[in-house]
This record gives structure tokens, C-alpha cells and sequence, in this order.
């Protein structure tokens, strides 16, 4: 298990207090901290519209082209002020984003999928046939459907490819946007397997959007919670899944037995910003 | 043989030839549709500009010639000097990408995500622009385009049917170079887009913006690099089309003929560009040929419609268009 400090020296990607406006008016983010330590797993929970995509969009700069942009607050990578550049710039740092809903090119085959990961590289064809077999080692059933249209792949299939389209980029930092979206349980389980694998085999660094906060926080080593735009609570992955609050709102798990949805309150207790 | 048919047979050839002129522009459209969704309504524009473009930098004409002398009451219209037909292509090239870039950084990236129908709207704006931007900077009289190309009847064809059929087959030469060019063009189009890493990059960004994005693939480089291609297969276009049938305004209204090619043989897809042109080209003359007598002449304005028509009913995405790809 990563020993997480609060030194920022260890933070490779930090998120300082961002806020994030689209289209000029509607207010996102408003004011979201974090920081990712090198090879770590960490988690970015909460529910639908809590900013988790938009926090990996800002972060990868992918926000611009959707009519959004940081407004306040600064994002650093190693220590390097990134917010200002564009989505390419950024994959040549080593920061790629796995898009939700997985954004696969469906006309293309799945080996072409893979390569056009490799596209801000210089790299030799040998080189890009190595990590290609890299690929395939982690994925053995893209290596079978290599030849198919990506587009009549399946879902999990299609998740596959674009996380090892990403590893074509032979990239550090991995935004991954909500992986387990639209997969039989059995398959999420898989895949955030070999996310682990892939973090602790090659020491690939993870930021994970994920609604599934229960298979989430098995995986990663710290997590943060997103409500409305806002972090209202951070901690190692094992002490938030015992705590109380986040067994109750996002485990559905309280000590009163099961509860009615009449019951359900949204988080609001010991909210706290982090600057 | 019975001489109906040996005639018929010409007009089959010719309109095969024909059709390969027609494919010629639709391959322009279909490169800027595959690589942006954007149906380039001013492709026909841009192959009168490049064979404008062409036969100026030929004649050593002073471009804007009317405006400078009007403005500074010069009376200068040539350098006097002229250049060799390759040299010129070449300069035309560097034009056309230079065209490329401007209509990218001033007109489409700033309607990126926006609706079709907007990006179309901007397409016949540029159209027009282009067409009267073209006139002003070379000036409206018809001009002769010859950059060395063979023309006229090719008497190799014209002895051998003879010999034949007893009956001399008209194939200009002209023609059979179209052909052969645009069969090199397409092969070359086709290995670009299928083997190579921006070929790749290009149809990456065709089937999703994002996602591209993601992979660090810039778009906007993409865009000016379909347009110069796009670009260059007008001037080709122009440069055909331009040794036929003179350099005129009218050159741009072939786009128009390129639609029903389209239609047919796919918006997305170049072989089907060539094929769906080689149809409509056959078609046409041989439906003239044969009822065209019958309905009082003058079917080929509408006969590459019908068919196109008729396709859309039963084939929406053209013969050899990219299956609409729907997981349910």
C-alpha cells in the first residue's frame, strides 16, 4: 500500500482550488482541490453532475473544445502550471484522459484504435509494436478482435481499448472517466483489475472518476468526494469506506438496517473546502 | 456487329471518360466530409480558383491587376514573363494550402461542435466569396489552360476500332489522362488514409472530435491538411476540366454534377467517389443515346438526379458509404 503524505513534493498532479465555467454562465466547479501522488490509485467519487468529469476534462485539458474553462484556481503538473495548454501538449507530458462512455473509433479496426494512441509519438514502428504486444499481454481479447470495426466490439470491449489506446501514449498520468459505465459487474471487476495490475506493474499513476464508489474505493488508495462542484470530504481509500457517512450516502449501508429513499438526505454535514 | 451497337459502345467509353472527370471533383468533397462532416458546398469554387490561380501565375498576370490600376491609375496587367506549366502547379499547390489555412484559422475552428447545417451554411458563403474573390484577383474573361497535356483524338483507338468494327472510335487523349491521373490519385488517396499515421489520424477525427482530442491528435492540423488534399484534388480537377472546356465561371457549377456521384456511390467513401462518377457518367450518355431522341434531347441534365434519386430510397448511404454503425 502507497503511503500517502500530505507533502506536496510527492503530488505529481495538482488541482488547486479550481473553479470551472461553461459557456460563460453556468458554474461547475466551484473551488475543487486535490492532489495525485505518483504512482497511486486515486479515486474521484460522487454522484451524477458532482463536476467528476469535468474535473478530469479541466485537468486534461479537454474542456476548451465543450465551450468550458477554468476560471479560477491553477493546475499544476510536477509542479509546472499545465492549464494553459492543449489536450496534445499534455499527452506529450505523459497525461492522457480515457473518456467516458469509452469515445472508441468505431469505424476504425481495434489495432488502428491502439495506434492512433501512439500519434504524438516519434517513436521507431518497433517500439510501437512492443508496446502493441504490451497491450495485448494486459488485454488477450483485444489481440483476438484486433481486426473488427471498434464499433461492433462490446461495451467491455470497447473499455479495453480505450484504456490500451492510452497506454499507446506511453503516458504517466492516467484520467480515467467512469470505467465500470454500462458494464456487467463481472466485467468492472475485470477491469479495474487490470487497472490495478497496470499501476502496480508498471507504475502507471491513476485519477478514477467513478460513480461505483463501492468497487472504487477496493481499488484505489485515497479518494475524494465531489458533491455539486465541491469536495466535501477526502481520505485514504480504507478509512472512507469505514466511515460512517460514506457508508450510508455512497455504500448504502447504515447501521439502522436498509432505509427508505425517503430517508436519503444529500451530504451536507461536515462539508469543508479544501484550499 | 450492328452499327447501333458499336456506336453504343462508344458512347460508353465517353461516358466512362466523362464520369472520370465527375469523380474527380466528388473526391474533393468526399475528403473534407470523411475527415470533418463538413460538406464543402464550395469544392467546385476551389477547383475554378486553382485553374484561375494556374493560368495567372502561367501568364505572368499581375493578380488584383483592375483593382491596383483603378486605385493608382496604373495601367499594369502583366509581369511578362511566363511560366513553365510544372513550376506552375507547384506555385498553385502553395496556394491552395495557404487557402487551406486561412478558411481553417478564420472560418471552421471556430465552429467547432456546431450544427451541419451551420458548417454547410459557412461552405456556400466561402463558395461565393471565392467565386468573387477569384474574379477580382484574375479577372472574369475565359481563359485557355494548357500545361502541355495531350489533346484531341487519339488515333491508336480511332485505327484499331477501325480495323474493327469498320467504324473509328472519337477517345481524346485528354480523357485518357484524366483517367489514368485520377486512378493514380485515388490509389495514392487510398494508401494515405489506410497505411499512414496521419491518414490514420485523419479518419480518427472523422468518426469522434473528442476522442481524438484525447489521444493528442490537433485537430486543427488535421483540417488544414484535408483542405490542402482536398485543394490539390481541385486543382487537378481544374486543371482537366480547364484544358477541356476553358477556364470560365462556369467551371464551378460541376459541382453541382458531383452531387448525384456522391449520392451514389457514398459521401464517405473514395473508391465509391470513382465508381459512383463512372456510373453517373455512363448512365447519362447512354440514356441520352438511347431516349434521349425519344424525350426531345437534353436528358443529361436530369437523368444523374433520377438516379441519384432512386438510390437514396434504397440505399441511403450509397453504394459504398460507411454502414451507419447502431449497437442496440
Amino acid at each position: 500500500m502507497l503511503d500517502i503524505t500530505e507533502d506536496p513534493k510527492d503530488a505529481l498532479l495538482e488541482v488547486n482550488n479550481i473553479e470551472v465555467i461553461y459557456n460563460h454562465v453556468i458554474l461547475v466547479l466551484k473551488g475543487v482541490s486535490l492532489k495525485v501522488p505518483k504512482g497511486g490509485i486515486t479515486a474521484l467519487l460522487g454522484g451524477n453532475g458532482a463536476g467528476k468529469t469535468t474535473t478530469l476534462k479541466a485537468i486534461s485539458n479537454l474542456l476548451k473544445s465543450e465551450r468550458g474553462e477554468v476560471t479560477k484556481g491553477s493546475i499544476t503538473y510536477r509542479g509546472e502550471r499545465v492549464q494553459d495548454l492543449v489536450p496534445s501538449d499534455l499527452v506529450r507530458k505523459g497525461v492522457i484522459q480515457v473518456m467516458e462512455g469509452r469515445h472508441c473509433f468505431e469505424h476504425l479496426t481495434v489495432e488502428e484504435n491502439l495506434l492512433t494512441g501512439a500519434y504524438t509519438r516519434g517513436s521507431s514502428r518497433g517500439e510501437i509494436d512492443a508496446d502493441l504486444n504490451m497491450v495485448y499481454d494486459y488485454f488477450p481479447r483485444l489481440k483476438e478482435r484486433r481486426k473488427s470495426q471498434a464499433g461492433y466490439t462490446s461495451g467491455g470491449e470497447q473499455q479495453m481499448v480505450a484504456i490500451g489506446r492510452a497506454l499507446m501514449s506511453r503516458p504517466e498520468t492516467i484520467l480515467l472517466d467512469e470505467p465500470s459505465m454500462g458494464l456487467a459487474p463481472q466485467l468492472v471487476e475485470q477491469i479495474f483489475g487490470i487497472v490495478k495490475s497496470l499501476n502496480e506493474e508498471e507504475g502507471y499513476t491513476f485519477l478514477l472518476a467513478e460513480q461505483n464508489t463501492n468497487v472504487a474505493l477496493r481499488f484505489a488508495h485515497y479518494g475524494y468526494i465531489l458533491e455539486s462542484g465541491r469536495v466535501v470530504m477526502d481520505g485514504l481509500a480504507s478509512d472512507l469506506r469505514e466511515n460512517p457517512d460514506v457508508k450510508e450516502f455512497y455504500l448504502g449501508m447504515s447501521d439502522e438496517g436498509r432505509k427508505s429513499f425517503r430517508d436519503v438526505r444529500s451530504y451536507r454535514r461536515r462539508k469543508r473546502w479544501l484550499s | 456487329m450492328p452499327e447501333q451497337l458499336v456506336f453504343a459502345m462508344e458512347v460508353f467509353l465517353n461516358g466512362l471518360m466523362a464520369g472520370v472527370l465527375y469523380a474527380l471533383v466528388a473526391l474533393g468533397f468526399v475528403l473534407i466530409y470523411k475527415a470533418s462532416g463538413i460538406f464543402n458546398y464550395a469544392q467546385g469554387v476551389m477547383a475554378l480558383f486553382a485553374a484561375l490561380t494556374l493560368v495567372g501565375i502561367m501568364e505572368g498576370q499581375v493578380p488584383f491587376a483592375h483593382l491596383i490600376n483603378a486605385m493608382l491609375g496604373t495601367e499594369i496587367h502583366h509581369f511578362g514573363w511566363h511560366v513553365p506549366g510544372v513550376l506552375a502547379i507547384l506555385f498553385t499547390m502553395a496556394v491552395m494550402v495557404g487557402l487551406a489555412w486561412i478558411v481553417n484559422t478564420l472560418i471552421f475552428r471556430h465552429l467547432v461542435n456546431q450544427e451541419p447545417i451551420i458548417l454547410f451554411m459557412a461552405t456556400i458563403g466561402l463558395a461565393y466569396f471565392l467565386e468573387g474573390f477569384g474574379d477580382i484577383m484574375w479577372g472574369a474573361d475565359i481563359k485557355k489552360l494548357d500545361v502541355g497535356l495531350p489533346q484531341g483524338i487519339n488515333l491508336w483507338i480511332d485505327e484499331t476500332t477501325f480495323n474493327i468494327f469498320d467504324y473509328g472510335f472519337f477517345i481524346d487523349n485528354l480523357d485518357i489522362v484524366a483517367t489514368v491521373v485520377a486512378a493514380l490519385l485515388v490509389c495514392a488517396l487510398v494508401i494515405f488514409a489506410q497505411y499512414t499515421k496521419q491518414g490514420r489520424a485523419m479518419r480518427a477525427v472523422a468518426d469522434d472530435h473528442q476522442a481524438a482530442l484525447s489521444v493528442g491528435i490537433s485537430l486543427n492540423f488535421i483540417w488544414v491538411m484535408v483542405w490542402s488534399v482536398a485543394g490539390f484534388v481541385a486543382l487537378v480537377a481544374g486543371i482537366m476540366w480547364g484544358t477541356k472546356s476553358g477556364v470560365q465561371f462556369s467551371l464551378s457549377l460541376i459541382a453541382l454534377k458531383a452531387l448525384p456521384v456522391l449520392m451514389l456511390g457514398g459521401f464517405t467513401s473514395i473508391p465509391g467517389a470513382i465508381v459512383g462518377g463512372l456510373i453517373i457518367g455512363v448512365g447519362e450518355k447512354l440514356f441520352e443515346f438511347g431516349f434521349g431522341p425519344m424525350l426531345g434531347g437534353a436528358t443529361e441534365n436530369w437523368f444523374a438526379y433520377v438516379l441519384a434519386l432512386i438510390f437514396l430510397v434504397f440505399r441511403p448511404q450509397g453504394l459504398f458509404g460507411e454502414k451507419i454503425i447502431e449497437r442496440v
